[in-house]
């Protein structure tokens, strides 16, 4: 049987070279050239799959990138796809696909009996059935639904393959390589300028290589060789084949999946890039993206065997396959008599064409009558025989307006129906660039209207279908966008074209039978991949749906893989009938990138694992490492969360250090802290109107905490700063936000107060910082730096000094995060792993234990101390949190003083900072959870805050937790409740100052 | 994306900015004056326009200035790009409006 479907000669493909694969098991043969569809059709095989929802056998319909049916599972294992078309598969040796959504097999498919209960599938069946009661979803609707109406598989193991992104910028892009984009690539490739041409397919020609054409006395295919070539040898023109342009953006950005190694048996793509996604800036971008056929919705238009006339042209010419040795073709312009004409000469046997035209004359209707070919003008086909394979039509006289065609039906045994039903460009890439459609009466399409960005567009995709157009158009296309990039260019003269005429197209968009539209059995498939009907656009209607784009998302139309490539068209001038409006009128749905699926691991390209963001770690990370610490990431930080001992979990460990720091010393590695140096003869009237409390005065030596606001008067970010000179001072800012604050400052700085002679510099990786915390930190620090006066009056608290630690030139800061005496030491970036292990040495005798985030994170909340970004959310001031003293009465201005007077923001009834005591000691509160004053409330129960953070501590024998609750600061020792799913934790509203209320421990 | 032209740098991918809301809305010289409705309107209204639009940007991951731009906000056309403190371009009757 292998190749019987093979003509003579001709065609594309090398018939010396044979190639081995598999389809649903089974063992068969192609040829080199071949796409898996061709290979298939030249072995007989049209059933490739079942559909969405009925399950109904599907086969091939196109050629190309706009197959609605023939998704198949491509390859095994790992490098496995799913919902690949068929059409677009270039045959290699060993290729192994099989079929989707069908089971067990698809030529027995149990789920085919949906068809049955086709009355529950029609329009919007997801909306009507996938509702209540709650129980189906777990019942039926997720577990039998979903899988029955699902395609391919995803791999269930990492992708092994190579990807990469490629960046280039080109003066001229020309998006198709069939004659139109070939002449406007050479016509602007001639001028110098920089031009990249890209073709989705294997080798460059479109249309041309399904054509039998001849272009200034030469094949087409020697005119595509020769033009080719000439690109080729042109210093700054770039040639990608197998590339296809899934997306157009703005300003001339364009992305491009170029597919390198798809085409290769498995064995040769070792070591190779797989794909690359191409990220293109265009001066000029000419579309020369050509047509896809439209088919005829007829009753069960679906059969397999019921294929695009175009397509079964490109299969007998380009691939030398004759899909069908009985033909019916159905038209209703000139194109189908060309499918006729060729088909007979390689050996098909045409039936009849069907003309929807009852006129019909012209250059290809002469030829085709002088073959000898049954020509049927005015007559439809209003019946299809057979379930898996087309057997016979039938086929009526048209009535034209018709609901109910009466006259008498004729039977015409057939295996093959080539369909024509008018061409539709592809509009998609011009849309995804913003530009508005235009609709052509006499060619019954749309074009691209007004230009929205620097493009111009030549051949098919402007509706100029015949070859010297295309030529013409093209090489005129590429010399303007040439010459307006700075060449100078001109259009080729024009080349002598043999070419049939074309006559008129008759726009035909339903066929009725002998019973209207969605009576009876038969469907009238628009959407094959979503299977959805004329009838459901009709329901869609009745039920009030009348927006294009809200019947295309009730019935689905347009969705899937395909994204409609074969069925807007048709469902936007059946609407147009139902509507009786104009199809102008009832308009396009939007087109969306990607034009076609584009796999996760060419969107990664090589941004995976440690590559897919940038890790920050501090100069004390591999001493962290060696000693066992836990991670948590802080932003693009790793920060030792907690140093477990051996047998400890995070509770153990965290409650050890906790004590070891409120009982004797404990070490942090607070490297990661933003801290910027601000310079300038104005930084300390600029921190002045930065920050809510005062810092013109701050002392040179001196450290302030500080909170800024934005302009509504909540909290961003908050941190210490200290005046390193008269001029000078040093901010730190929380981990999280440190860019966002430098931000912050230099928009202050350059747009409302240029004047302010200030100078922002990043510091944070310029000094490590390492903070020993604990009753015992200054006899630690006695040790490492003899030198320095360490007495309370000499060094106060919020002071620093300059000084030698431990050998090394540090800045020393008094400030604490945890209540305890806290000195933070200073040095340079480098000399951070160097100090933090004279730090433990002189700690040793004391036991000193390193802890990190989450202990850090409890001993602040035990102290009532904030982060930002978790007492806060963008909705909290200063006096929401309690921190009203530290928003200045004096000074006139700053940044988010005048909100606080809003009438918003003065309310009592806000949400304010509070600490919650729980009844049970032990039960520690989920953060998050809600909190209400009355457990008994019918719900759903008024909410009056939240728990914004929550610990056991281990100090105060008791669990701790942080809340904003509304009015709180006035309900100190009142009962509130959290509702949680299986039980309602009952506490105590209490000061949120936890531990050492009076502040006793700050100095030692 | 966009693409951008930074009056310092050149022209980069939009990846390297950060946007910056509408462009001329200077604060207030002295807020303690204005009554809650104009602090209110200072604060959070803005023009949202269709068509071309004076708004901020600053180049964050570039050279850290902040600049304007006009930008039409139907066809993302980049219509002009001027400094800090500048006053906008004149783009003429029809492509300037609502600027």
């Amino acid at each position: 049987m292998t190749g019987s479907h093979r003509t003579q000669a001709g065609g594309r493909i090398d018939r010396q070279k044979k190639i081995n694969f598999t389809f649903n098991g089974k063992s068969y043969v192609g040829m080199e050239g071949d796409t898996l569809a061709s290979a298939l059709l030249a072995n007989g095989v049209h059933l490739l799959g079942r559909s969405f929802k009925y399950h109904r056998p599907r086969g091939i319909v196109a050629a190309g990138a706009e197959e609605p049916n023939s998704m198949v599972q491509l390859g095994e294992g790992a490098v496995t796809e799913p919902n690949i078309r068929a059409t677009q598969i270039s045959l290699y040796e060993g290729l192994s696909a099989s079929s989707v959504n069908v089971w067990p097999s698809v030529e027995f498919d149990v789920s085919a009996m949906n068809g049955l209960f086709a009355k529950i599938f029609t329009a919007g069946f997801y909306n009507k059935t996938f509702m209540w009661p709650r129980d189906m979803w777990i019942k039926l609707y997720e577990p039998v639904i979903r899988r029955a109406a699902g395609w391919g598989k995803a791999p269930t193991t990492s992708d092994p393959d190579i990807y990469d992104h490629m960046h280039l910028t080109v003066d001229v892009m020309v998006v198709g390589g069939g004659p139109a984009g070939l002449s406007a690539a050479l016509a602007a490739g001639r001028s110098g300028a920089r031009v990249l041409l890209i073709d989705e397919q294997s080798e460059f020609g479109g249309s041309l290589l399904s054509l039998n054409r001849q272009i200034d006395g030469k094949n087409a295919a020697e005119w595509i060789s020769e033009t080719v070539s000439e690109l080729a040898g042109m210093e700054d023109v770039t040639l990608l084949n197998r590339s296809i342009a899934f997306g157009y953006y703005d300003q001339n950005y364009l992305c491009v999946l170029e597919q390198r190694t798809d085409h290769l048996p498995q064995a040769m793509r070792k070591g190779k890039v797989r794909q690359r996604v191409w990220h293109i800036r265009a001066i000029e971008v000419v579309l020369a993206t050509g047509a896809h056929e439209r088919p005829l919705v007829f009753a069960n238009n679906d059969r397999p065997g019921i294929m695009l006339a175009g397509a079964v042209q490109t299969y007998v010419n380009r691939y030398g396959v004759l899909p069908g040795r009985k033909m019916v073709i159905f038209t209703n312009n000139d194109a189908g008599y060309e499918t006729a004409i060729d088909a007979k000469a390689a050996g098909a046997n045409i039936a009849a064409i069907l003309d929807a035209r009852e006129e019909a004359d012209g250059e290809l209707i002469e030829a085709a009558k002088a073959l000898g070919i049954r020509i049927l003008p005015g007559y439809a086909i209003t019946g299809v025989e057979g379930g898996k394979r087309v057997k016979a039509v039938e086929v009526r006289k048209i009535q034209k307006g018709a609901k109910v065609y009466t006259s008498a039906p004729e039977r015409i045994a057939c295996d093959l129906v080539a369909m024509s039903g008018g061409w539709s460009p592809v509009v998609h890439l011009f849309s995804q660039s913003q530009g508005k459609l235009h609709y052509r009466e006499e060619e019954v399409c749309f074009v691209p209207g007004t230009p929205v960005q620097k493009q111009s567009f030549a051949g098919a995709l402007n509706g100029s279908f015949s070859l010297s157009a295309c030529l013409e158009e093209g090489a005129k296309a590429g010399a303007e966008a040439a010459t307006k990039t700075g060449f100078t260019a001109k259009a080729a003269n024009a080349l002598k074209v043999d070419e049939p005429a074309m006559g008129r197209i008759e726009p035909f968009w339903i066929v009725p039978g002998a019973r209207p539209v969605g009576e009876g059995g038969a469907k009238h498939f628009v959407d094959l991949q979503n299977d959805t009907t004329a009838a459901d656009i009709e329901l869609a209607v009745r039920e009030g749906f009348e927006s294009v784009e809200h019947v295309k998302r009730y019935t689905l139309t347009g969705f899937g893989t395909d994204q409609g490539k074969t069925s807007n068209i048709n469902a936007l001038a059946i609407l147009s009938g139902i509507l009786d409006k104009p199809i102008p009128k009832v308009g396009t749905t939007t087109f969306r990138p990607p034009y076609t699926p584009v796999s996760y691991g060419a969107l990664a390209g090589r941004n995976l694992g440690d590559w897919s963001d940038p890790v920050r770690i501090t100069s004390i990370h591999d001493w962290h490492v060696a000693s066992g610490a836990e991670f948590e990431n802080v932003g693009q930080w790793k920060r030792p969360w907690y140093f477990p001992k051996a047998g400890e979990d995070m509770h153990a460990a965290t409650n050890r250090e906790c004590l070891a720091v409120r009982n004797g010393v404990g070490v942090l590695d607070a490297s990661t802290l933003g801290k910027i140096d601000i310079r300038g003869k104005d930084a300390a009237e600029f921190l002045n109107r930065i920050y809510t409390n005062a810092f013109a005065k701050l002392g040179v030596g001196r450290v302030r905490y500080g909170l800024m606001c934005h302009e509504d008067g909540m909290v961003f970010d908050d941190g210490t700063t200290a005046r390193l000179a008269e001029d000078r001072f040093l901010m730190t800012t929380t981990t999280g936000n440190a860019a966002v604050v430098l931000d912050w400052l230099e928009e202050y700085l350059q747009t409302e107060w240029p004047e302010l002679q200030v100078y922002c510099t990043s510091v944070t990786e310029q000094w490590a910082t390492v903070s020993i915390a604990g009753p015992m930190a200054g006899k630690v620090m006695a040790k490492l730096a003899p030198e320095m006066n360490l007495s309370n009056d000499d060094f106060p608290f919020l002071s620093f000094k300059e000084g030698t630690v431990a050998g090394l030139k540090a800045r020393v800061f008094r400030i604490s995060f945890t209540g305890e005496l806290t000195y933070e030491i200073n040095v340079p970036w480098a000399q951070g792993r160097a100090l933090w292990e004279a730090v433990m040495e002189a700690g040793a005798e004391f036991d000193i234990t390193p802890y990190g985030t989450e202990s850090m994170h409890i001993l602040r909340a035990e102290k009532g101390f904030i982060i930002v970004g978790q007492e806060t959310d963008g909705t909290t001031t200063p006096q929401d949190l309690g921190m009203g003293w530290i928003v200045s009465k004096k000074k006139p201005d700053f940044i988010g003083k005048r909100s606080y007077s809003r009438m918003d923001t003065s309310r009592t009834d806000r949400k304010q900072l509070v600490g919650l005591m729980t009844d049970n000691p032990s039960e520690v509160l989920p953060e998050g959870a809600q909190l209400v004053f009355d457990k008994n409330a019918p719900r759903p129960m008024p909410m009056v805050g939240h728990v914004t953070s929550s610990y056991y501590s281990a100090a105060l024998g008791h669990s701790i937790a942080l809340a904003l609750v509304k009015g709180g600061h006035s309900k100190m020792g009142e009962t509130i409740h959290a509702p949680l799913l299986d039980k309602t934790v009952t506490a105590r509203i209490v000061d949120p100052v936890f531990y050492d209320k009076e502040g006793e421990k700050l100095n030692g | 994306m966009l693409y951008i032209d930074c009056p310092w740098c050149g022209k980069r991918n939009e990846t390297e900015f950060h946007y910056g809301g509408e462009a001329h809305i200077a604060r207030p010289e002295d807020p303690s004056a204005l009554s809650d409705e104009q602090w209110a309107d200072f604060l959070f209204m803005r023009k949202n326009l269709k068509g071309p639009y004076a708004e901020r940007w600053c180049h964050s991951n570039g050279c850290r200035r902040w600049f304007n731009v006009i930008r039409n906000t139907v066809s993302h056309e980049i219509l002009a790009v001027y400094k800090m403190g500048e006053t906008p371009p004149d783009l003429g009757p029809k492509k300037g409006e609502g600027v």
